[in-house]
Order: C-alpha cells, then structure tokens, then sequence
C-alpha cells in the first residue's frame, strides 16, 4: 500500500510540474505533452499494478512491474537521443547566427571606416 | 592579386593579441597586393584591435567557436567578397608568407594546396604517438586523395573558388575537423588536393601543448575523426 501512495503521488507531482511549467511558458508544448502523457499513464498504473500483468505474460515478461520497468529505460535512451540530436541541431544554429552576426559587423565597419575616409577628404 | 586572382588571407585567431599585429604587417609587407581577414574566435583579449590597427579586416564572433567555425567564417566572407582564392595562415606566426604565392601558383593544377612541413624544407621534426597519428593519417589520406600527402593537420592551405563556395556552406567546427575531415570530404567530392613543401618556423607567441599522454589522446581522436569522416556522407 504504501508503494502505491509513493508511485501515484510521484505521478501526480509530475503532472503538477508539467502543468506548471507549461503556465508559465517554460516548456515547448510538444515536451509538455509528452510528459503529460506518461503522468497519466503512470498513475492508473501506480494504483492498480496488476493492470500490466496480463500484456507482460503475452509477451513473455515475469510481470507487469518488470515490464513497466524495460519500457522506461527504452523510452529514456529514446529522449536522450533525441535531445542530443536537437542540442546538436541547436548548436549548428546559434554558430550560423554568430557567423551572421560577424559578418555584418565586418560590414558595418568597413561601411563606416569609407565614410569617415570620404569625409576627411571632403574636408 | 597574385596571378590577376584576387587572394583573401584568412587568419583565424584565438586571444593571439601578442602575435597578431607581427603577422598581419608581415603578411602585408611581403604581399602588398593581397587581403588579410582576421577573424577573432571570441577572444578575451585586444586580438581584434590589434589586428584592425594593423591594418587587417576583421570579422569577430561573439563567442569561441573553434578554429572550424572561424574558419568557415572566413570563407563566408570571402565567397561574400568574391575573392578567387582564400589562404589559411596560423596567428602564431609559424607560417612563413614567402610561400603564399608557392601555394597559389600551385592551384593552377589543383582545387586545394596544403603548405607541408615534411617534404624536404625545413626541419620540423615531431616524434612518439603523434608521430604515429600523422603517419597513420597521412597514408589512409593519401589513399583517398590518390596523391602523396605527409602533412595532413597542417594549418596552412589555398583554396580556389569552387572549395570557397563549398567551405562557406560546409565546414566541420569538430576536433581535427578542420584538417583532417575537410581533406577526406574535398577528395571524395573528386577535387584535387595536392601539398607543396614549406618550412615552418617557430611560434612567435604561445605554447605548444604536448605530453605523451596527450599525445596518445590525440592518435585515438584522430583515428576516430578518421573512421567517421570515411563514414560520412
């Protein structure tokens, strides 16, 4: 009973969180409702642990529980992967925006430095 | 101009505040005709004042992106300028520019030429698992490029108009990247890569950073950097 009360009070601090973070603009809708997703999920499971027993037995698991288990580690290493692969991709990003930035600054300064030479000789 | 092309010296640099003003007026002095970009890699220190005093053009990133990102800048801007050829010279003055114009006759039969410090001129001398990196390198390279390179991660290297074009778009910001990768990428796109000796000096400011367990580090990564740029598309 009381692992019951920790999983689904674990879930719904999750949700909470999400929710949260969501509000107040935190957390890109596609995350939040992938979180969101697995909060629900994990509280009807967190209450009734039997309900995966039977999917498990079909595909050979000894329970519900240890399936519930292999499912999370896969779907962990899954989002890892794919934050690398956005981190990469945000990466790639911000160093064409800093060559942007440093090429304009070339030219802004070229511009100006011909300026100031027209200038000095209309003077 | 050298040749009637318009050259572009890029000079990527790095807190190199002690050395820079030297090589850009040496650069200038020895090749009065040609451009010199300096491109400041987020340094912390007077690097892009220096450099512009000395009379280069200088473009600065707001924060270090490695010499891979520095120089693709480079040659974004030179693609933007329209230039027929850019050059890559250290900031730490151990590239001599008495070879710039070896380096730019020798693209009449080649898309990129690399200045190499072990054919023939010079004495540079590295030994122990760097060794064995380089030698490594150079022989799956050399295979790959279907000519005889011994100098692989040298810094000093012409470009022509087409690798411009290329390197503006393309050019890995990664670890050995800039030299190892660029090599493998630009042969197997069927462009010629050919390497011209040149004698190297020493650094005008810095230090070389070289222990034996670093050494060994650097064979590792570039045997990785090696096995990937094969591998990639």
């Amino acid at each position: 009973m009381k692992l019951t009360l920790i999983t689904a009070l674990t879930g719904l601090v999750l949700v909470a969180a999400i929710v949260e973070l969501l509000r107040r603009r935190q957390l890109r809708e596609k995350y939040a409702l992938l979180w969101l997703g697995v909060g629900l999920l994990v509280i009807p499971l967190a209450i009734f642990p039997k309900l995966l027993d039977r999917p498990a037995e079909l595909i050979g698991a000894k329970s519900g529980v240890s399936l519930v288990l292999f499912l999370g580690i896969v779907f962990l290493l899954l989002m890892s992967v794919h934050l690398s692969w956005e981190v990469s991709r945000l990466e790639e990003e911000t160093r064409t925006i800093a060559e942007d930035l440093a090429l304009l600054r070339a030219k802004i300064e070229e511009r100006q430095q011909t300026e100031t030479e027209v200038m000095a000789r209309n003077d | 101009m050298i040749n009637n092309k318009r050259v572009l010296i890029v000079i990527p640099a790095l807190n190199e505040a002690g050395s820079i003003g030297d090589v850009v007026r040496e650069v200038r002095g020895e090749l009065p005709t040609v451009d010199v970009l300096v491109v400041d890699d987020g340094s912390t220190d007077r690097t892009a004042q220096v450099a512009a005093a000395a009379g280069a053009a200088v473009a600065k990133l707001p924060f270090n992106l490695g010499v891979g990102g520095a120089m693709r800048l480079g040659y974004r801007y030179a693609r933007e300028h329209d230039y027929d050829v850019a050059i890559q010279v250290d900031a730490d003055g151990q590239h001599d520019p008495r070879y710039i114009p070896k380096l730019v006759d020798a693209l009449d039969t080649a898309d990129l030429v690399i200045g190499a410090r072990f054919a023939g001129e010079g004495d540079y001398r590295v030994g122990g698992p760097r060794r064995w990196a380089m030698v490594m390198l150079s022989g799956v390279i050399s295979w790959v490029a279907g000519t005889r390179l011994t100098d692989t991660t040298s810094g000093f290297r012409a470009a022509n108009r087409e690798l411009i074009d290329m390197f503006a778009t393309w050019y890995p910001v990664e670890y050995l990247g800039d030299t190892v990768e660029t090599l493998v990428h630009t042969a197997r796109r069927g462009h010629k890569v050919r390497q011209v000796p040149v004698a190297m000096r020493k650094r005008m400011a810095g230090n070389p950073s070289q222990s034996p367990f670093k050494a060994m580090i650097y064979l590792g990564r570039a045997f990785a950097v090696l096995l990937l740029a094969l591998v990639r598309r």
